[in-house]
């Protein structure tokens, strides 16, 4: 049997072992390691931080300063900056230390890094990953707390990825740095402590394909990222009641898994989408879109979608908690399609 | 520094040609209504791009600007692919999906013209974090506008370069209106040149008219990042002979005064001048280019106009590595 380790362990073994295999990966970010310049952590040879949450701890002391690189309080200069060295050769792989500041920086993944290949004739290839989080439930507050995913995945020219466990995560990372195209990769920060299996050696999850976690007959509930445990908790106290859901994890954002998910609707018939991001011009919007137009003569019901609200992200704990997306919206949604929940 | 050679001086002059003749020539086309989109015209800057290309190989990297036709010719692109890229054609160097503000060519170190104001400088020290990390002694450049020297960017791309002592020469390229507004209206400091000391790197103005400035101050500077001692900061003071984009009515232009004497400089007769003193240039050689150069961008116009628009399902491809 695999060891259990953290989906933070899983990503920093894949991170560590992506640059083992490839001396052109590097990292930058602020505080990845922590403490340059300072004096008695170089004697020791020691980082700081390793990341704001210690995702990349280690990597520092092992590959060298020129290969884990601090950058100033910089977003959009190191960005770009991993855009150019990307253009010119390497497999630079920036953190975004959290989604929120992605409005920092976003011209270089808007305006460059995800159009050079098609402005340049398909000259250009930019083998990018960028890393960054999100999620609600740290009590992080409004601007340490969204999802943008979604917003990102809108974007052509970009891959998206939202790993929900800790064997997804290394896997999804290590396809992710060998892609050669820009990936944004988005862990959810209160995913950091969960355990799982993960094997030791060096694996690709493949980009693009969404994975069926329960199968089920009834209905369809497709998460992304950690909505997966709302839906797996759903599932089984609606099994109760006789009720197979079939629980797809989408994954990948952008390109999704539309093949995976009408497949399932063709099957079931019923569809809700629990989504954590904002509720409009989401992926879960996207999704209702296509397999409305694709799958409608499948359907025994309309399309559903459980998402955050249309506000900010709260601080108080009791509002955060309302905020997210959780089994009992979701079975109040199931109930809406499904004669046997109705009450 | 390498002193400036007779081979040298040819290969100058034939590029300040190929890009005056070009960009006049675009300008003509343009109002015929056969050039789609924008174009922002560099002529009258001809001996910044020139000056500073002269002394780098295709392995060195270069980002530009809007104003990026100058910068493309002087890297080394081909002048006949640059044409029906602009005229929007499949043999355009970027298959006619770029245009003029988005022209580029990697094999030649061009990283691209830039539709975005400032978005060249966090990709310049991008190329440069490259070229230190794989221990070349490749240089990257960056030409900017004054209007670019207000961005964020700026700061932030500048203050890294410095402090990783990136080899990245950044050259601005003043011509004195970023857009429509003055950049005595847009820049707290008079001098673009002076902000380099804020982040401990060197910084020069020099006359952006006089070839032979430029060629020094980027020779030095380019030599200085190839040794590894870090980046410089090069304002050359110009004008652009043409309006911001074509189109452009330049209500703001001065008519009279020290603006409008620069406005009247032109520096390739001034570098004829020069290098036939010197003996850099024969009369006959000059006399030479300047007919090849009218021939070349003749050709260009031919092979663009001739060439067949992108197939549709070409819109298609190039948005992911397959």
């Amino acid at each position: 049997m695999a060891r259990r380790i953290t989906f933070m362990k899983a990503i920093n073994e894949g991170l560590d072992m992506a640059m083992e295999k490839d001396e052109r990966v590097i990292l930058l970010g602020e505080d990845i390691a922590g403490g340059a310049k300072v004096d008695h952590l170089a004697k020791q040879n020691e980082d700081a931080w390793g990341g704001v949450f210690g995702v990349t701890k280690g990597l520092m002391p092992k590959y060298g300063r020129e290969r884990v690189i601090d950058t100033p309080i910089s977003e959009m200069g190191y960005m770009g900056a991993s855009v150019g060295a990307a253009a010119t050769g390497l497999r630079p792989v920036p953190e975004l230390m959290f989604n929120d500041f992605i409005g920092f920086c976003l011209d270089t993944i808007l305006a460059q890094g995800s159009k050079m290949r098609y402005m340049f004739g398909g000259k250009a290839k930019i083998p990018m990953t960028i890393r960054t989080c999100h999620g609600a439930g740290a009590s992080a507050a409004a601007q340490h707390s969204g999802s943008y995913y979604g917003i990102l995945a809108s974007i052509p020219g970009i891959k998206v990825v939202v790993p929900s466990n800790p064997y997804d995560a290394k896997g999804l990372l290590i396809a992710a740095i060998e892609d050669d195209n820009v990936v944004v990769f988005s862990e959810d920060k209160t995913l950091y402590g969960l355990k799982d299996e993960v094997p030791e050696e060096y694996y690709k999850v493949e980009i693009g394909k969404a994975k069926i976690k329960r199968e089920g007959t009834d209905l369809t509930i497709v998460t992304i990222g950690k909505m997966l445990y709302v839906a797996l908790e759903v599932a089984e106290r609606l099994a109760k009641d006789g009720i197979e859901v079939e629980v797809i994890d989408l994954i990948t954002v952008a390109p999704w898994d539309q093949e995976t998910v009408i497949n399932s609707v063709k099957k079931t018939g019923r569809l809700i989408i629990i989504d954590e991001a904002n509720p409009h011009n989401n992926t879960a919007t996207d999704i209702v879109a296509v397999v409305g137009d694709q799958a409608f003569d499948y359907l025994d019901g309309p399309i559903k979608k459980v998402c955050a609200p249309n506000t900010p992200v709260p601080f108080a704990t009791n509002l955060e908690q309302l905020y997210l997306p959780n089994a009992d919206r979701v079975i109040e949604t199931a109930a809406e399609l499904i004669d046997d929940l109705k009450k | 520094m390498e002193k400036l050679s007779k081979k040298r001086a040819e290969w100058i002059y034939k590029k300040m040609n190929d890009i005056r003749n070009f960009e006049d020539e675009v300008h003509q086309i343009f109002s015929t209504g056969s050039i789609p989109g924008f174009v922002h015209l560099y002529a009258g800057e001809e001996a910044i791009a020139t000056g500073v290309c002269a002394h780098l190989t295709d392995k060195d990297y270069i980002t530009s600007t809007h104003r990026g036709h100058g910068h493309c010719i002087a890297k080394g692109c081909d002048l006949d692919k640059m044409m029906a890229e602009i005229y929007g054609k499949e043999t355009g160097l970027c298959k006619g999906k770029g245009g003029s503000m988005h022209i580029a060519d990697i094999d030649k170190g061009m990283l691209g013209a830039n539709g975005m104001v400032g978005g060249g400088f966090p990709i310049a020290i991008g190329a440069a974090l490259r070229n230190k990390y794989l221990k070349t002694d490749d240089v990257a450049v960056c030409f900017f506008g004054d209007g670019a020297a207000n961005e964020g960017t700026f700061h932030e791309s500048i203050n890294m370069a410095s402090i990783w002592k990136l080899p990245v020469v950044f050259v601005n390229e003043n011509n004195s209106y970023g857009e429509a507004t003055p950049q005595k209206y847009a820049s707290g400091s008079k001098r673009i040149a002076d902000r380099a000391s804020a982040y401990g790197i060197p910084g020069e103005t020099i006359d952006g008219k006089d070839l032979m400035a430029v060629y020094e101050a980027a020779g030095k500077a380019i030599d200085r990042a190839r040794k590894g001692e870090g980046p410089t900061l090069i304002e050359c003071i110009t004008y652009r002979n043409y309006g911001h984009f074509e189109g452009d009515e330049q209500k703001y232009k001065a008519k009279e005064g020290q603006e409008k004497d620069l406005a009247d400089r032109d520096s390739i007769p001034e570098f004829r001048e020069y290098a036939v003193a010197e003996k850099l240039l024969s009369a006959e050689k000059a006399d030479q280019i300047e007919q090849t150069s009218v021939e070349d961008i003749e050709h260009a116009i031919k092979f663009a106009e001739e060439s067949p628009i992108p197939k549709p399902e070409s819109l298609y491809e190039n948005v992911f590595v397959d």
